[in-house]
């Protein structure tokens, strides 16, 4: 289980995080919603580590996470960035395959390619893509293969930002399956933040909605559309109208 | 006064940021190289580096000291034709590239070429998230981007150096030999005769001083960008001012240091 408890973060006067509080269940699909700039990735590079918070307390599995050995800790995750963040100096095959060809899961090369192909099979890509270079690739493209690589090593807990964005929607229904068939097969945990109403409703068992650096709302996708949460329906809603202030 | 307060204000702002930023590549200096005793190294960037840190920058370093070399030979000849020192030509242009010319050339040409492509690459990676990817896939960046690049610096800038030197003095052999008269063989003795160990010594530690700036700060700048493109070309024109001042310093230090009497 991932906890946070009174998450803060701020960018010199820019305070993103005001004191989040969230929990994921191990073995389920959390769904975080909210506008542009609330802080959602910035939630996930805390929990990573990626970026340090200025107080609270994020655990996994009720340890704090900034303590204990922390090769052993990332490699219990996979995460798909926003941009794919594939690196441009390896083939496709390569990246996918990133963690399978060094350090303690490293595997024989063959073996390592053939995994990274059946990966890229189940994102939709074809084999002779495998050896082209991130930059030979269309944006959505590139995004399935970040998401390939994100599965590679079939991780415990993975986060996906923005899967879909930048998708057909004939592809974004093939990564929601995906993404969902992860959590229910393969008993991953899995934090996802889209804009993707449809989305959210393929993958999400539970939804937040983080607003002003808080959590506003969270609770099970079937209750969101009777939450009465004047925040989560005009967010749903896509409505100009409501406490969310939209900048015109 | 309030100018006068304004103006100190300003000046200690400014030592402020010089000492911050000192303390800050210090530090990351000194991770570096504690990467070098903390296993896993990455052996395939290892040597990738080499190669594009050492074999691709033979070209340009080639080139630069050649004509070096050559300009060099004329001017020795046509300065000294005034104090009847024409024959001085292979012993200055010797000592000339070897203690000075060849490291702080090389050094300069390992700047633009090096330090610019590390600092823009990393500096990329860094605002297109590469770096976090990096870190989430359990590799440290330290060890996979910077260690191997520095340790590139460290290894091939030395012979850089080694070959810009001689490649400087065959192109003052070649001025001196074809336009200015010299005989092949006085040239050649000439030139061994002149130069000393310490010579060759101070030039090579030169060239691992100067390859060592070079990489370490591309990798700085490249690892502290921020802010998109624009952040990206002020990482890469920072780090590439950085190094040639930082070299042209050491350069200083050190010629002080071998050869103050």
């Amino acid at each position: 289980m991932i906890e946070l408890r009174d998450v803060h973060k701020a960018f010199g006067s820019n305070r993103v995080l005001r004191g989040v509080n969230l929990r994921v269940e191990t073995g389920t699909s959390m769904v975080i919603i909210g506008g542009s700039g609330t802080g959602k990735s910035v939630t996930l590079k805390c929990i990573l580590g990626l970026t340090r918070p200025d107080s609270g307390l994020i655990t996994l599995d009720g340890k704090d996470v900034t303590r204990g050995d922390r090769d052993a800790f990332l490699a219990r995750f996979g995460m798909l960035f926003q941009g794919g963040a594939l690196f441009d100096s390896l083939t496709v095959w390569q990246n996918v395959d990133f963690r399978l060809l060094r350090g303690a899961l490293k595997r024989p090369r063959e073996e390592a390619r053939e995994i990274a192909i059946e990966k890229l099979r189940r994102v939709g890509l074809t084999p002779d893509q495998a050896d082209l270079y991130p930059a030979e690739l269309s944006g959505g493209m590139q995004k399935r293969v970040g998401l390939a690589r994100a599965i590679a090593a079939e991780p415990e807990i993975i986060f996906f930002d923005e899967p879909t964005t930048g998708l057909d929607p004939i592809m974004s229904g093939v990564i929601n399956a995906l993404i969902r068939e992860i959590v229910t097969e393969m008993g991953a945990t899995a934090i996802t933040i889209t804009h993707d109403m449809t989305s959210m409703r393929a993958i999400a068992d539970n939804v937040a909605m983080l607003h002003d650096g808080v959590i506003k709302w969270t609770g099970p996708v079937s209750e969101m559309d009777n939450s009465g949460d004047p925040y989560l329906e005009q967010f749903i809603t896509g409505s100009a109208e409501g406490p969310i202030e939209a900048v015109r | 006064m309030s100018l006068l307060v304004a103006f100190l204000a300003a000046i200690g702002r400014t030592v402020l940021d010089l000492l911050r930023l000192i303390g800050r590549f210090a530090i990351f200096a000194g991770e570096t190289l504690s990467h070098l005793v903390r296993p896993p190294l990455y052996p395939r960037e290892i040597l990738l580096n080499l190669y594009n840190v050492g074999y691709l920058s033979l070209p340009v370093v080639g080139m630069t000291a050649v004509f070096t070399g050559g300009a060099l030979a004329l001017q020795i000849h046509s300065g000294g034709a005034r104090f009847n020192a024409e024959a001085v030509v292979p012993q200055i242009v010797a000592i000339g590239m070897v203690r000075e010319l060849g490291p702080v050339l090389v050094g300069l040409m390992v700047a633009a070429r090096v330090t610019s492509s590390i600092a823009a690459e990393i500096a990329t990676m860094k605002v297109t998230e590469q770096i976090d990817a990096l870190v989430t896939l359990s590799t440290h960046p330290m060890k996979y981007l910077t260690l191997p690049r520095v340790l590139a610096g460290l290894v091939m800038v030395p012979a850089l150096v080694g070959i810009g030197d001689v490649i400087g003095i065959l192109g003052g052999y070649l001025v001196g030999t074809r336009t200015l008269g010299f005989n092949s063989g006085t040239y050649l003795q000439n030139t061994v005769d002149f130069i000393e160990t310490l010579d060759v010594v101070s030039s090579l530690v030169k060239g691992a001083a100067f390859g060592f700036i070079a990489t370490l700060l591309g990798c700085y700048f490249g690892m502290n960008t921020r802010r998109g493109a624009q952040g990206v070309g002020q990482a890469t024109k920072s780090a590439v001012e950085a190094a040639a001042v930082l070299i042209l310093a050491t350069n200083f230090l050190l010629t002080r240091l071998f050869f103050s009497v």
